[in-house]
């Protein structure tokens, strides 16, 4: 609890079975009433796939998912062990580690120098570069589909030759403006004494990067790397333009969407290729969900 | 699986080496800045350290922005027929072209903004009340963390349908059928309702998103100041309407502007959900099938077009709002 909230509570406090404290017990309790069914409500439909992925295929397409939380319990894994044998689900979870980490390190490492340049480097037109760049964030991807292609085409750098480079390079692109402008934001908010200490002792301008900044920005590194792993992981749009439906380079959210095409009602293999799906960006998520959030507020709230 | 095998060294080949090279770049760089004399250094340097950035986003943003405006203004073999790509998608008000596309974006755009920050907002206040507040935050943050794909299935499977004389077994039409006693609803392809399913289903990925951003705006109001107001006999819905929401509402601005964009900018719910069947189609969606189904790269790149003039009122906005934000610095 916070102290905000503590110092709310101490604000009025009625004598003991006073109508006043009745009424402000009964408000307590509607208040945990509304917050816990609230979120009840709301991880319904997260409940309803997880439930069914564990059911028999007959009994999904007969009874509700509900029938199955009250005995007797007829739950199995058929459904999983299905999915990852016939489908190419785990060749495509591959296919999403091969497009995600390098479009995840490539746009990092480019992002910090350039950074770093627009925190604490002075050079004519920084502010207008930087507003650029922030004004890129807002420009729709699709808009840079059709030209990108076209020039990946006539230079040669489809999956077909290249693999997963051209989606990479893409993801980088696209990655950069969010990326510089959350690592800028965090380099300019360190002390200037620790820079200007470092340079009379006669660091360098590397020095200071690798051994100053970078250390003191693991924070802000660490929730750029989880915000652009997710993105690319769960992209879809990016890796239908540039990696395309085919079996073995289509990403999970590729195959997962072929599997919803072609399923349909098929919601015994859907809820389990559904939830195989979510395993790794759910684990990379609770596991550093800190970091997460802290990102999202640096590129939103203090601008 | 050959083919797996094969990949895994590029995989270590690319973590390993595109850091190193890009260091070995900056090293490089900077020792031939050493080389110039002591006045110029400090005016070259930046360069080489933004350089790379400037060249990825140039590439991949900038000049294809500009190559669409003029593939906008092309035919398929690449002659130049002036507007007629636009005027395919916007001759036929109200329901040709890409009317349709236009108007569920206009839905998109003030039902998802409007919902998802009011769902925010109050689930922010609520949960400041309550010592739970982090395990319940992270909940609804949860949808976050997983790809519109999925959340697609999970609604899929949400607004599931079977006739009227089968046991429903898709959460809403059991609710339908045995709360409300009406018939089942075909909730994605009735035109009806099925603008109003999607939307609703990526108002619940979002939601946590907003949450969480509003509800570190509402802690960092000072609790003195609700004190006070306490004090002087306000009522929590006053202190919310006088106090609480004028304090929040840079926040809420900035939320806005980016919840905008997310709608203007919707794709994966239409498509994997309905494929942008059933009146159901956003611009988004239309660019796609366009360029891909139907071979037209002039009328996606219209479509492109019209998409990012929807867009620069809200990004110019963004802009001032950032500007006003470094101007406070």
């Amino acid at each position: 609890m916070t102290a905000q909230a503590v110092a709310r509570e101490e604000v009025v406090r009625a004598p003991a079975w006073s109508p006043a404290w009745i009424s402000q017990r009964l408000q307590k309790v509607l208040l945990h009433v509304v917050v816990i069914g609230l979120t009840a409500a709301w991880m319904v439909p997260a409940i309803a796939l997880f439930t069914s992925s564990f059911r028999h295929f007959e009994d999904i397409n007969s009874t509700g998912w509900w029938t199955a939380l009250a005995p007797p319990f007829k739950f199995t894994v058929d459904n999983y062990a299905k999915v990852l044998s016939s489908g190419n689900l785990g060749h495509s979870i591959f296919n999403s580690f091969m497009i995600s980490i390098p479009a995840t390190v490539i746009p990092t490492t480019i992002a910090a120098f350039a950074a770093y340049a627009f925190a604490w480097m002075k050079f004519p037109g920084r502010n207008y570069l930087f507003l650029a760049l922030v004004a890129l964030l807002a420009v729709p991807l699709q808009l840079t589909f059709v030209p990108v292609l076209k020039t990946y085409v006539s230079v040669g750098l489809v999956p077909q030759n290249w693999g997963f480079v051209g989606v990479w390079l893409a993801h980088a692109g696209y990655g950069l403006p969010f990326a510089v402008y959350l690592l800028a934001n965090f380099f300019r908010a360190l002390p200037s004494d620790l820079f200007e200490s470092a340079e009379i002792d006669g660091a360098g301008t590397l020095t200071v990067f690798f051994r100053i900044v970078l250390p003191l920005s693991v924070p802000a590194i660490a929730s750029l790397v989880i915000f652009q792993f997710l993105w690319v992981w769960n992209d879809l749009l990016v890796a239908l333009i540039y990696v395309g439906g085919t079996e073995n380079v289509a990403p999970v959210t590729v195959t997962l969407a072929n599997l919803s095409n072609s399923l349909g009602q098929g919601w015994h293999l859907l809820t389990a290729a559904a939830f195989l799906s979510m395993i790794i960006p759910l684990v990379v998520f609770i596991s550093l969900q800190r970091y997460f959030v802290r990102g999202i507020l640096a590129g939103s709230v203090k601008g | 699986m050959d083919l797996l095998i094969q990949d895994v060294p590029t995989l270590v080949f690319v973590v390993v080496a595109v850091p190193a090279v890009l260091a070995i770049y900056i090293v490089g760089t900077e020792y031939l800045v050493r080389l110039l004399p002591d006045k110029q250094r400090p005016r070259v340097r930046p360069w080489f350290w933004v350089g790379p950035a400037l060249l990825f986003v140039t590439a991949f943003l900038v000049l294809p922005a500009l190559g669409t405006v003029v593939t906008s203004l092309q035919d398929h073999d690449g002659n130049f027929i002036g507007l007629v790509n636009y005027q395919r998608q916007l001759g036929d008000f109200p329901t040709g072209g890409a009317w349709i596309a236009i108007r569920n974006n206009v839905y998109w755009l003030i039902l998802y903004t409007l919902f998802v920050l009011f769902f925010g907002l109050i689930l922010a206040v609520l949960f400041d009340r309550v010592r739970y507040e982090s395990i319940v935050k992270s909940f609804i943050f949860l949808p976050m963390a997983i790809s519109s794909v999925a959340l697609a299935v999970i609604w899929g499977f949400m607004y599931s349908y079977q006739p009227a004389d089968a046991p429903q077994t898709g959460t809403l039409n059991f609710i339908v059928v045995n709360v409300f006693h009406q018939a089942p609803k075909t909730w994605l392809s009735d035109p009806t309702v099925n603008n109003f399913a999607l939307i609703a289903a990526a108002i619940w990925g979002i939601t946590g998103f907003a949450m969480v951003i509003l509800s570190a705006a509402l802690k960092g109001i000072p609790g003195e100041l609700l004190e006070a107001a306490r004090v002087d006999g306000a009522g929590e819905l006053t202190i919310f309407r006088r106090v609480i929401f004028p304090l929040m509402m840079p926040t809420v601005v900035v939320v806005g502007t980016t919840l905008v964009i997310f709608a203007l900018k919707a794709f994966d719910v239409v498509y994997v959900m309905t494929a942008g069947n059933f009146q159901t189609d956003v611009l988004a969606n239309r660019m796609y099938k366009l360029l891909y189904q139907s071979d037209n790269p002039g009328g996606a790149s219209a479509v492109a077009i019209i998409l990012l003039i929807a867009v620069v009122p809200v990004l110019i906005f963004n802009l001032r709002q950032f500007r006003a934000v470094e101007a406070r610095r």
